[in-house]
């Protein structure tokens, strides 16, 4: 795309965009570590990870002062508009990623500090390598404007919504056989939810990549394959 | 290629206003307009964009045959008011200005009151039987223009006495008095504080859907502000026309994209 003959605005738009990678690279850092204080019961890595979070809305506050100085400035039109208003929305996606990995971390210490420790159910690392390589690949469609690439992370999110539902089903079944580690089992049932909803963010983020690259919405309904909670109706 | 297709598609069932077709203008050896294709709406606000030279204003003037007065402009094809030819030889010029109201870029009213810039049209035109009607006329039409309660008590005052937003009003007022259908604005806000552009634009909002209004402006913003529709013009040719929502947030044309952004093309 040509530059604008503001350079000044390039120059804005650019800091936009790198907030937003830098986001999109701390969600995934964040991810990763939340699953090795859990893999590992590391109870130092878990509380670095809780910390890490206030990184991430720092930078959502920064990304949030930037973008509406561009309209304040600006007044932004066509792709320029899309970017800003993607990149808003994009940060927000990506800061509740943040949450959820820190809800993860949360969690893994109160496991390692719980009674008669249980080890994570290896199904959750399949999800976290998933969703963790969602997160890179629409980043890195983001910053090289790929919408098919995009595309490509939006499907890929039905997959990971059927490791949760095997993982769900995985987890009740151990909750049946084992009540009295119905604790620990709640806990792990709760990071797979937290796991499948980094996917559903990252599938969002695609939309948004999608949409300030083409100007169109990816307006098909996905199929959501979840059906856990059709699952606990029936089975009450 | 312009998008006409498009546009034609999202107003099936609706006669256009006037009809634009094939129209090339040349001063001289100047290529101006270039094989343009466009219909106008009577519910809609069209805005004429496009960076200087491209063939807006020059297009604008055709649609009341101001060009006319140009010696060496030639205008080829075809511009229909209601499916009649404004060119045809029958046509009488002064009854099309009528019908076709401009307002320009800089406020121009008559060295005369208020109400003879109002009423002067009315009376050449023979609209007021009587000097009762006649006033009803510059009443309603200073009214419409949203000027009536800043100029009741001073109507004989002479018009270029007004502020520049008001001279301005004053000159849509004039327009509207001899009942156009079609309003062609070349830049009216130009010469405009903040303030007095934005009471035009808010005519301009009370105005439409009761004239198809034909807006040429050098500023983005406005467009998008006032006008359903947006052509963005280059170089003489039409390179892009569609809603004025779908242009600013996603034009189809990276030519159109460039210049809305801000960007060397």
């Amino acid at each position: 795309m040509n530059q604008h003959i503001l350079r000044t605005y390039d120059d804005e738009l650019m800091e936009v965009r790198s907030v937003v990678v830098r986001m999109g690279g701390l969600a995934a850092e964040q991810l990763a570590d939340s699953m090795q204080a859990l893999r590992e019961l590391d109870l130092d890595l878990a509380e670095k990870t809780r910390q890490a979070d206030k990184k991430l809305d720092a930078l959502e506050v920064q990304a949030e002062n930037t973008v509406i100085g561009v309209f304040a400035r600006r007044a932004p039109v066509a792709d320029d508009l899309r970017e800003v208003v993607s990149a808003l929305k994009i940060t927000t996606m990506i800061e509740r990623m943040g949450d959820y990995a820190k809800n993860i971390a949360r969690r893994s210490i109160a496991i390692a500090e719980g009674k008669g420790v249980v080890l994570m159910p290896p199904l959750l690392d399949d999800m976290a390598t998933h969703a963790h390589e969602m997160i890179q690949d629409v980043m890195d469609a983001y910053v090289k404007r790929g919408a098919d690439e995009a595309i490509a992370v939006w499907e890929r999110d039905e997959h990971l919504d059927n490791m949760y539902n095997a993982a769900y089903r995985q987890i009740l079944a151990r909750m049946m056989e084992a009540p009295e580690q119905i604790g620990v089992w709640s806990h792990y049932l709760m990071i797979a939810k937290n796991l499948e909803r980094i996917g559903d963010q990252a599938t969002n983020v695609a939309e948004q990549v999608h949409y300030a690259i083409m100007g169109e919405f990816l307006e098909e309904a996905r199929q959501k394959r979840d059906r856990t909670s059709a699952e606990v109706f029936e089975g009450h | 290629m312009p998008d006409t297709a498009i546009d034609l598609q999202n107003t099936v069932g609706a006669q256009p206003k006037m009809s634009i077709r094939d129209v090339h203008v040349r001063y001289g050896e100047t290529h101006a307009v270039k094989g343009i294709n466009l219909d106008l709406y009577q519910d809609n606000v069209t805005a004429l964009i496009g960076p200087s030279g491209c063939g807006k204003s020059t297009l604008l003037r055709c649609l009341n045959r101001m060009n006319d007065t140009i010696v060496d402009c030639s205008v080829e094809g075809s511009i229909l008011l209601d499916g009649e030819d404004i060119y045809a030889k029958e046509i009488d010029v002064v009854q099309l200005r009528a019908r076709v109201g401009m307002v320009f870029q800089k406020p121009n009213p008559f060295p005369k009151s208020v109400y003879d810039n109002v009423a002067y049209g009315p009376r050449i035109h023979g609209l007021a039987t009587d000097r009762d009607a006649l006033d009803e006329i510059v009443e309603a039409s200073l009214e419409k223009a949203g000027l009536w309660h800043e100029v009741k008590d001073r109507l004989d005052h002479l018009g270029t006495t007004l502020s520049g937003g008001q001279q301005q009003r004053l000159c849509i007022a004039r327009a509207i008095a001899v009942n156009p259908e079609v309003i062609l604005m070349d830049e009216p806000c130009s010469s405009l504080d903040p303030i007095a552009t934005a009471r035009v634009e808010a005519l301009i909002d009370e105005l439409s859907g009761h004239y198809a209004i034909v807006i040429v402006t050098h500023s983005m913003q406005q467009a998008a502000r006032v006008s359903q529709k947006t052509v963005f013009f280059h170089l003489g040719e039409m390179i892009e026309y569609g809603d004025t929502t779908q242009i600013f947030t996603a034009p189809r044309q990276e030519r159109t994209r460039d210049y809305i952004t801000g960007r060397f093309g």
